[in-house]
């Protein structure tokens, strides 16, 4: 019997459920056991009545759950089976016949396929059917074998990462003929051929005849996975990015995908290098997307793929086409600013910006960047060094293009002997046509010959040259000219070096010597030389007669596989020819470039597969045959255990007056469990700012950095203190009082100067610091350095402080130093001062260097200097010192003799004053505005 | 087993009981009275009390005559009226007093002869005689008849409730009833007459456990008595509370009635409270107004 998906081993028990009502009755009827209760008080109970006079009923929530319970018991002892399988009933004797597309789309699904098999071949194997196979994806006449001996080679199948073609649906039909006619023939005595059709759910061309072959010779069942089958077409370049297109076969529901981007990093390791999520519309059988990608980081991606399909379709590999050249530019001397046109590079950039990446640098630092092509305009000479490494970089295969220009014309480059950076030796000075003091007509190009690179260019008339530089007639010069003037000069030479190549335009990249660049030729000819990238897919002409050597294949399942001795395959077949067993979908090696054949095309679509109405149609799960009396059963003792609970809890057995306790406890413990929980967390804040960096900010403050000497660092802090209230009393600057500051673990920006007394003993700042101190140089903080020591021996040499110095400053990035010149700043930011004093009275104090060009303009007192405050000033003059004044404003340390040591002190305090001013004000003094009043008062 | 051995067991499992609940009972009395006081009025005893003037009619052999030469009066010497009265002490021992409703709780026995056996102690610091009713133990006074009364306050009996037994009540004496009155009323009632007529009186501890006073019981259920003489079933106990609750106040408020037609004080105690307060409470109703 069947209910549903349930049937029934022993459907009469069923007839027990009729008898569910009678039992209810009964178990109204029946009250609850008493409880026997020890109670005292009984003796002022006696006389009581109850109120109702019937008993106290079981509720009815109750009785339902005891009869459910009785009901699942009736139930699971009638045997309930769900799904079961109709044994016995009509099993077919004949053969069976698997056939297979075998496909790429059938990969995602593969291992659903091979357990359906398994069942199937399974059943058949107790039924002691015989099983053929027929892949349409390698079609071979079907052999019948056991089923057990297909069984075993279950796991060897493999989807093909192709479709099958109509010449494979051909060949499957032809393959069933040549078996009918052999064993399969014989076998059909037995009863008809079943076949199971699995099928990757696209529909191709031919498919209806092998089905008409097949339902002839018996019943056809399909299995097909209802999940739409996903493909990815090849990448494309578009406005620089990559667009990707997804196809799905059925429309549907919405769905959400994400295409990922793998390649390896600058390391070489396989790598998730991007995503892109894209979406299918309902309703749309194609999504679009665009990835936008660094050209560095898209010329590593070598495959793009939909995640989660796990299809050869669903990949797509990338091969040259994706990859935008990187071309660097390098001209000689760059001295006209300005004169744009007349830039030697102008043309070449206009013309290779769209196709390529530019790069701009020195030679040396562009070639471990390795870029596809250096461009030499006008350059003539080349250290050995930059000359060694671009003979290298051209042995790997680098392309180095050289235009002429006056430059090159007028060097002795490759002139007796041919340079290795050349192609050509030249003649001396080349020469000029066509102009005011030469003979002849500018002249034209003539015709491209047909083995150079150019073969095929058209040559405009207008194009006109009308200097070059020539040539010197070489044995080897013949081969080297790929392209010639109207008189046979050489227009553009080239030479193989390594795997690179030189090539050489005798005329300069401007528009000076031809009108070449003004062209469109121009940029035709820099794209076949393969300096913008060549994007296009070839044509069959131009793959006549080439061999690509596969490199990588694909799978079904979309995995890379080296090629490894799979033989090669000539040019037109690869562009040509459906993919099969000759040509795996991967990426081809061909003479200078990479190709890859994808399983989708750019203008394939995927077409769903449409059955006849006449062929049952499954899915490829089987639900498995499942008893569930065991379930019901067990159902019933769990309400059995909840009819206890809940009687229990009626009649007032389950918690009696005195087990309160317990109750007591569980819920103290849960009370306890609720209390500890919300503790231990506590929110992650940042750190409050320190109650120093509070000070600092809000004040001008002075700095000096802490060296570890107590000694040092107060009389520092002293000396700050000092010039602090000789700010405040004497300018408008009104700094709160210093400030130590540790240099691992405050924050220096907040800073204006940093008084830094230099010790042979202090420890060396930590990497950190550094990065720091050389941040906050670099911001506009300025460091005092003080070596105290009166600069005695001169900077750098045998003194302690000067050599701590040394190794202290190492790593900072310190400009030029020179000594405070005459008109520094520094002389008269607030005072005007000739020496800078502390307690001793040393001259030098450098700071940074003026630039180089600065002059002294007649009639001008002053330089016109950097705008910036030197970062650094570096003393010996122990200023805070002299500086230093105790909280009574009297000074702390003696500073020379007598009147002249106050002097001395006062001057101290001026250079101070003066200091804050340069860092607070920058070169505000240096400014013109101010020169007649100060010339005013300097008495000149 | 010999006889002799036998006795001896029992008696060892019968005194077992004993010193904690005589140490017990120490401690409690120990934390409401220290030491023995007098009835501060003048009378027979041996403490001095005060002196007065002399009066007329006063013997002159009663003149303290050396208080009487510091100054011109004559004095008298008088001494504390110090008097011993007996009280006597029952203890409700039926089997409705072995009742407690959780495991936390005393018995109310336990609980009642904790009570009684400190207010023995104290009284017998303040040097009145104790015993017990229904002639087990007359009344006394010392250490011994304290451990007697430790003994005595051991025994239980067999019936369901208890009646207050007047055997040996002397008159004018006072008296302590301690019980949980469940049983029928009519022997309460008459003891109590009896008692006020032989001019006794004294208070009435009524001890009761809390499920007593709650009824928390449900469901279909026989109430037994301690004993098993008395049952009594019910299909919904839950809707027997508040008739129960009902009768139990009836039984309070006539008890409290019968108290105050005799004199008598009456006091509720439940097992669930502390001991010490009932035992202040106790204590206030001999030494208080009560006593007098």
């Amino acid at each position: 019997m069947m209910l549903g998906a349930i049937g029934f081993t022993t459907p009469w028990l069923l007839l027990a459920l009729a008898a569910l009502p009678a039992l209810w009755i009964l178990l109204r009827a029946v009250p609850p056991a008493p409880i026997r209760r020890r109670f005292p008080g009984v003796a002022l109970l006696l006389g009581l009545r109850d109120d109702d006079s019937v008993t106290d009923r079981t509720p009815w929530w109750l009785l339902l759950l005891r009869m459910l319970a009785v009901a699942a018991v009736i139930v699971g002892l009638a045997g309930p089976v769900l799904n079961p399988r109709a044994d016995g009933a009509a099993t077919p004797r004949g053969p069976l016949l698997i056939v297979q597309d075998a496909s790429w789309a059938s990969a995602r699904d593969w291992p659903a396929q091979l357990g359906l098999l398994d069942s199937l071949l399974a059943e058949a194997g107790r039924a002691s059917r015989p099983v053929a196979f027929l892949r349409l994806s390698q079609p071979e006449p079907p052999v019948l074998r056991a089923a057990e001996d297909w069984r075993s080679r279950l796991t060897g199948l493999e989807p093909a990462p192709w479709s099958p073609t109509p010449a494979m649906n051909d060949a499957a039909l032809a393959a069933l003929e040549t078996a009918l006619d052999g064993g399969l023939g014989e076998a059909l005595d037995a009863g008809a051929l079943e076949t199971r059709w699995f099928s990757d759910g696209l529909s191709r061309p031919g498919r209806d005849d092998l089905l008409g072959a097949l339902e002839r010779l018996g019943p056809v069942t399909a299995h097909e996975s209802p999940a739409p089958v996903i493909a990815l077409a090849p990448a494309m370049i578009e406005d620089g990015t990559v667009q990707l297109t997804a196809h799905r076969a059925r429309t549907g529901a919405a769905r959400d995908i994400t295409i990922e981007a793998h390649g390896r990093d600058p390391q070489g390791n396989a790598r998730l290098l991007a995503t892109l999520p894209m979406r299918f519309d309902s309703d749309a059988t194609t999504a679009d997307g665009a990835l936008s990608l660094p050209a560095e980081l898209r010329a590593r991606v070598t495959r793009f793929q939909v995640a989660g399909q796990g299809t050869a379709g669903a990949v797509t590999l990338t091969d040259d086409s994706l990859k935008r050249r990187e071309v660097a530019l390098i001209a000689g001397r760059e001295d006209r600013e300005g004169l744009e046109l007349l830039s030697p590079l102008h043309y070449l950039e206009q013309a290779l910006q769209p196709a390529a990446e530019l790069l701009d640098g020195a030679l040396l630092d562009i070639l471990p960047a390795n870029p596809d092509v250096i461009v030499l305009a006008d350059v003539a000479n080349l250290a050995s060094g930059e000359e060694e490494a671009l003979l290298d970089w051209m042995d790997q295969g680098g392309l180095l293009l050289r235009f002429a220009g006056p430059r090159l014309a007028a060097s002795d480059v490759s002139r007796s002997s041919e340079n290795p950076l050349m192609p050509v030796r030249l003649r001396a000075g080349g020469r000029s046509v066509g102009g005011a003091m030469s003979w002849g007509e500018p002249k034209t190009l003539a015709p491209f010959p047909e083995d150079s690179p150019f073969a095929g260019l058209a040559v405009p008339p207008d194009v006109t040259v009308s200097a070059q530089v020539m040539a010197q007639p070489d044995p080897v010069l013949a081969e080297r000219v790929i392209a010639e003037l109207s008189d046979g000069t050489p227009l553009v030479t080239r030479k193989r070096v390594g795997a690179g190549q030189v090539v050489l335009f005798h005329v300069s990249a401007n528009a000076e010597w031809s009108s070449l660049p003004l062209s469109g030729l121009f940029v035709q000819m820099l794209e076949r030389l393969a300096v913008s990238s060549a994007v296009a897919l070839p044509d069959l002409a131009e793959m006549e007669g080439t061999t690509w050597q596969p490199v990588q294949v694909l799978d079904g399942f979309g995995q890379l596989d080296d090629a490894g001795t799979l033989p090669g395959i000539a040019g037109e077949r690869l562009i040509s020819d459906a993919l099969g067993p000759e040509l795996p979908p991967g990426l081809y090696e061909g003479p200078d470039r990479r190709l890859a054949r994808n399983v989708m095309q750019a203008d394939d679509t995927l077409a769903p597969t449409a059955w006849p109405a006449r062929i049952p149609v499954e899915g490829l799960a089987r639900a498995p045959e499942a008893p569930l009396g065991g379930w019901l059963l067990g159902l019933a003792a769990l309400l059995l255990l909840a009819d206890i609970v809940a009687s229990l809890a009626l009649s007032g057995r389950l918690m009696p007056a005195r087990a309160s306790n317990a109750a007591a406890a569980l819920a103290a413990a849960l009370l306890t469990g609720a209390l500890i929980l919300p503790q231990g967390v506590q929110a992650q804040t940042t750190p409050p700012a320190s109650d120093k960096e509070l000070r600092a900010a809000s004040e001008v403050v002075l700095a000096h950095v802490l060296t570890g000497d107590a000694t040092l660092d107060d009389t520092a802090r002293a000396g700050l203190e000092g010039l602090s209230e000789t700010l405040f009393f004497r300018t408008s600057v009104e700094p709160a009082s210093p400030i130590g500051v540790d240099l691992e673990a405050d924050d220096l920006a907040l800073y204006p100067l940093l008084y830094w007394p230099v010790t042979p003993d202090q420890p060396l700042p930590s990497q950190e610091a550094y990065a720091r101190l050389n941040t906050y140089l670099r911001s506009g903080g300025m460091i005092l350095f003080d070596t105290r020591d009166a600069n005695v021996a001169g900077f750098g040499a045998s003194s302690p402080n000067g050599q701590m110095l040394q190794r202290l400053a190492q790593p900072l990035d310190i400009p030029p130093l020179e000594p405070v010149p005459d008109d520094h700043v520094l002389t008269r930011a607030f005072y005007l001062l000739q020496d800078f004093p502390g307690r001793h009275s040393g001259r030098s104090v450098w700071v940074e260097a003026a630039p180089p060009d600065a002059e002294q303009i007649e009639g001008m007192p002053f330089r016109n200097l950097n705008d910036n405050v030197t970062p650094v000033v570096i003393g010996g003059n122990d200023w805070a010192a002299a500086w230093a004044m105790d909280s009574r404003g009297n000074p702390m340390l003696p500073v020379g003799r007598g009147y002249a040591g106050e002097r001395q002190r006062e001057l101290a305090y001026r250079f101070g004053v003066n200091l804050v001013m340069h860092v607070l004000t920058g070169n505000y003094k240096s400014d013109q505005v101010h020169v007649p009043a100060l010339l005013d008062r300097l008495g000149q | 087993m010999t006889q002799a051995a036998r006795l001896r067991a029992r008696s060892e499992a019968e005194a077992a009981p004993l010193p904690p609940l005589l140490a017990r009972a120490e401690q409690l009395a120990g934390t409401v009275l220290l030491g023995e006081h007098g009835r501060r009025r003048s009378g027979m005893g041996d403490d001095f009390w005060q002196y007065r003037p002399v009066m007329h009619g006063d013997a002159r052999r009663d003149i303290d005559w050396r208080r009487s030469g510091k100054s011109d009066a004559e004095f008298v010497r008088q001494r504390e009226w110090q008097i011993a009265q007996s009280v006597m002490i029952w203890v409700d021992d039926a089997a409705s007093m072995r009742f407690a409703s959780d495991d936390n709780l005393p018995r109310k026995s336990d609980r009642a002869r904790l009570l009684s056996l400190a207010v023995a102690i104290l009284l017998d610091r303040a040097g009145e005689r104790v015993g017990l009713t229904g002639h087990a133990l007359p009344p006394r006074r010392g250490q011994a008849q304290i451990s007697r009364l430790a003994e005595a306050l051991t025994q239980d009996s067999e019936a369901d409730y208890g009646t207050p037994d007047l055997r040996g009540l002397l008159a004018h004496g006072r008296a302590l009833f301690v019980s949980d009155f469940l049983g029928p009323l009519d022997g309460v009632q008459k003891a109590l007459t009896q008692a006020a007529d032989r001019g006794v009186r004294g208070a009435m501890l009524h001890v009761l456990d809390p499920a007593e006073e709650t009824f928390p019981y449900r469901g279909r259920t026989i109430f037994e008595s301690m004993g098993g003489s008395m049952a009594h079933e019910t299909l919904k106990a839950s809707e027997l509370r508040d008739r129960y609750l009902e009768r139990l106040a009836t039984r309070k408020s006539e008890l409290q009635s019968l108290c105050a037609v005799t004199g008598w004080q009456y006091g509720l105690h439940h097992t669930s409270d502390s001991a010490q307060s009932a035992l202040l409470w106790l204590y206030g109703a001999f030494d208080g107004g009560g006593w007098r």
